[in-house]
């Protein structure tokens, strides 16, 4: 387990790109960056795979689509058939016009919720959720790298201060027990 | 900073020179700091206009829907204008955020928020109506296909009214989760400045812990694009739907194929109209007049100017389309409406929605921020006579002459409309002295492509 935390804090998204694409070219990997917005590219540069929320939504969607056929299907065809205005009330298909927007209003109730559900679960955020941001600045306009090492951070930290760094900090990992 | 370009046609969306941090100060402030007189006055205007509303719902309800002035021949009237009024104010909201946001218009970003919280609370507004015309009002739940103890009684999936009742509450709840999950990392803002205990419980509880990590962040946005990709037919089918309620009934003036994308136009109107005339206001009050600018304005005229003159279109087609169906009833029914007894609610809605907002061709004119007021309220007032008349005019002349008769709104009636604002009012005056205003992490992403100072600097550098 690392031993030694640092932080490399900036005051700029362009500079903390530019440092991130560096200390990934000099192989040493990087924790976490945290920052206020999304700054566009991060992602690539960090090597972070693609989010499959997209599709986790669509998949929900389709349970919403299935289970509005499925409940209007069993309410107004199977269990409970009525003559209602002259509607044919025998055949699901023949009735299915007037079902339209509502297998319509499911899906999308299914896909939104559930991929949101699907994102803070994966993000692990709820209420009473403690934040894990290091600096209470990295929500307003710092971007800070998190390093975790063994050994001697001389050279990282030579590596680090060529890039545009405004502060470095190195912590002990107190947390070892828990990781 | 080549990265950062912005066609230099592009006027800035951000003036005044902000930095990072600046955005936060700005946005916080309304937060952080006292609230002045001015809102401590309107503030408590609403609260008496809300305390009276519920006066009248209490009444309404212990005494009976009688209490209003609906009769048999106009058994719909305030009520429903009230509430298709609201679900349409509504729709500027997800319009602005997801609409917007699938155009990749910057300008959005400014008002996305305000935007959306207009539409969660004037949804619930408009959620009240159908539930009180209920009459008992605790048997709302009937509404929804539960099983139940009284047999096997289920809803009507074939009516209209059914269909209203999912398509508002999937509405009303997929947009509070959109809002909410774009305000997360600006609660965290909040948060991680806040000095008072109390402050900081609070918005760490409802920032649900939030820390901008890179991985959150890249699902954060997949998850906004997905979320606005869902929301814009969603919001669509919303005021379709609203439309259908009329549409699918068989009486003249209501049984018009072209209601739906006429609805969803005349909806995008009077909500962008209800958006303006909050924001004049907020811009000046908190502060704001570096993020919202007279840009901001002028677009918003702009949209509203266009779905003005797609909802004249509608109306003028409507009465071609009267008149070349050959049907009498029809053609009787729009005659009755432009010359008839409520010819002034006719009028007032044409003059208010069709011509008003033609002004907004005049450059002078759109960027003036008194005149976009006072057209804003024009727009709302003309939008409200439009529900107004579709419903009253087409049932106070019915194919009985014998049961011919006018509706007049009793104290009541008035009194729930105007509790409605009032209660609308302390939402958004609470909301403004409580949330940031504007979503200031998506505006932190084009402060470099559309700020004025990095705009001022990359045509001095290159």
């Amino acid at each position: 387990m690392a031993e030694k935390i640092l932080h490399a804090i900036y005051d700029d998204d362009d500079k903390l790109l530019a440092a991130v694409k560096k200390i990934k070219e000099a192989k040493i990997d990087i924790e976490e960056v945290y920052t206020p917005f999304p700054v566009h590219g991060l992602d690539k540069v960090l090597g972070l795979k693609e989010t499959r929320l997209a599709i986790t939504a669509f998949i929900y969607g389709c349970i919403g689509f299935s289970f509005a056929i499925w409940m209007m299907n069993h309410i107004m065809i199977l269990d409970w058939p009525q003559n209602i205005g002259g509607k044919p009330s025998f055949s699901f298909i023949e009735n299915m016009p007037s079902f339209v927007p509502i297998m319509f209003e499911l899906t999308v109730f299914f896909a939104a919720h559930l991929m949101v559900i699907t994102f803070y679960l994966r993000s692990k955020l709820w209420p009473f959720k403690e934040a894990e941001n290091p600096i209470p600045n990295t929500t307003d306009d710092k971007f800070l790298i998190e390093i975790k090492f063994d050994g001697s951070e001389k050279e990282i930290k030579k590596l680090i201060k060529e890039t545009d760094v405004l502060e470095i900090k190195l912590h002990l990992n107190k947390k070892n027990d828990n990781d | 900073m080549a990265s950062h370009y912005e066609a230099p046609i592009r006027k800035p969306l951000v003036t005044g020179g902000k930095s990072y941090h600046d955005v936060s100060v700005d946005i916080v402030n309304a937060v952080e700091g006292k609230a002045n007189k001015q809102w401590w006055i309107v503030f408590s205007i609403a609260l008496i206009m809300f305390l009276w509303g519920i006066g009248c719902i209490i009444y309404t309800i212990s005494t009976g829907i009688g209490a209003w002035g609906l009769n048999k021949t106009v058994g719909w009237a305030w009520d429903i204008t009230n509430f298709v009024w609201w679900v349409g104010i509504g729709h500027a909201g997800t319009l602005i955020s997801a609409v917007l946001l699938l155009f990749r218009q910057k300008w959005r970003m400014a008002i996305n928020r305000s935007a959306e919280a207009m539409t969660i609370f004037s949804v619930i507004q408009a959620g009240l109506f159908p539930i009180i015309h209920m009459g008992r009002p605790w048997l709302a739940f009937w509404t929804l296909p539960i099983p139940n103890a009284y047999g096997s009684l289920w809803v009507n999936f074939n009516s209209p009214l059914l269909w209203d009742v999912f398509a508002i509450s999937t509405y009303l709840s997929v947009s509070l989760v959109f809002w909410w999950t774009g305000l997360l990392p600006d609660f965290a803002m909040i948060r991680d400045r806040a000095v008072k205990p109390f402050q900081k419980k609070i918005y760490s509880l409802v920032s649900f812990g939030w820390s901008g990590r890179a991985k959150d962040w890249q699902r954060f946005e997949e998850v906004s694009l997905v979320l606005a990709g869902l929301a814009t037919p969603l919001v669509l089918s919303v005021h379709t739907i609203v439309s259908f309620d009329f549409a699918t009934s068989v009486i003249p003036g209501w049984h018009t194929t072209i209601f739906p994308p006429y609805f969803v136009a005349g909806a995008i109107f009077s909500g962008f109209a209800m958006v303006q005339t909050l924001l004049i206001v907020m811009r000046k009050v908190s502060n704001l007049e570096n993020y919202i600018t007279i840009q901001h304005i002028e677009l918003m005229n702009i949209v509203i100017m266009i779905t003005g003159c797609i909802v004249g279109c509608a109306y003028i087609t409507e009465l071609f389309i009267a008149w070349y169906s050959g049907v009498e009833y029809e053609q009787y029914a729009f005659l009755n409406r432009a010359t008839g007894p409520y010819w002034w609610a006719y009028w007032s809605m044409m003059t208010c929605n069709v011509f008003s907002p033609q002004f907004m061709w005049v450059k002078k004119l759109r960027t003036s921020i008194v005149f976009s007021f006072v057209i804003s309220i024009v727009v709302n007032i003309g939008m409200w006579f439009e529900r107004f008349v579709i419903i009253v005019t087409s049932l106070h002349r019915d194919y009985l002459p014998s049961s011919w008769t006018m509706f007049s709104p009793t104290v009541f009636d008035i009194g729930i409309f105007l509790g409605t604002i009032g209660f609308f009012f302390v939402l958004f005056l609470l909301y403004s002295r409580t949330f940031p205003v504007i979503a200031q992490a998506e505006v932190k992403t084009i402060l470099k492509t559309s700020g004025d100072n990095y705009k001022k600097m990359r045509d001095k550098n290159g």
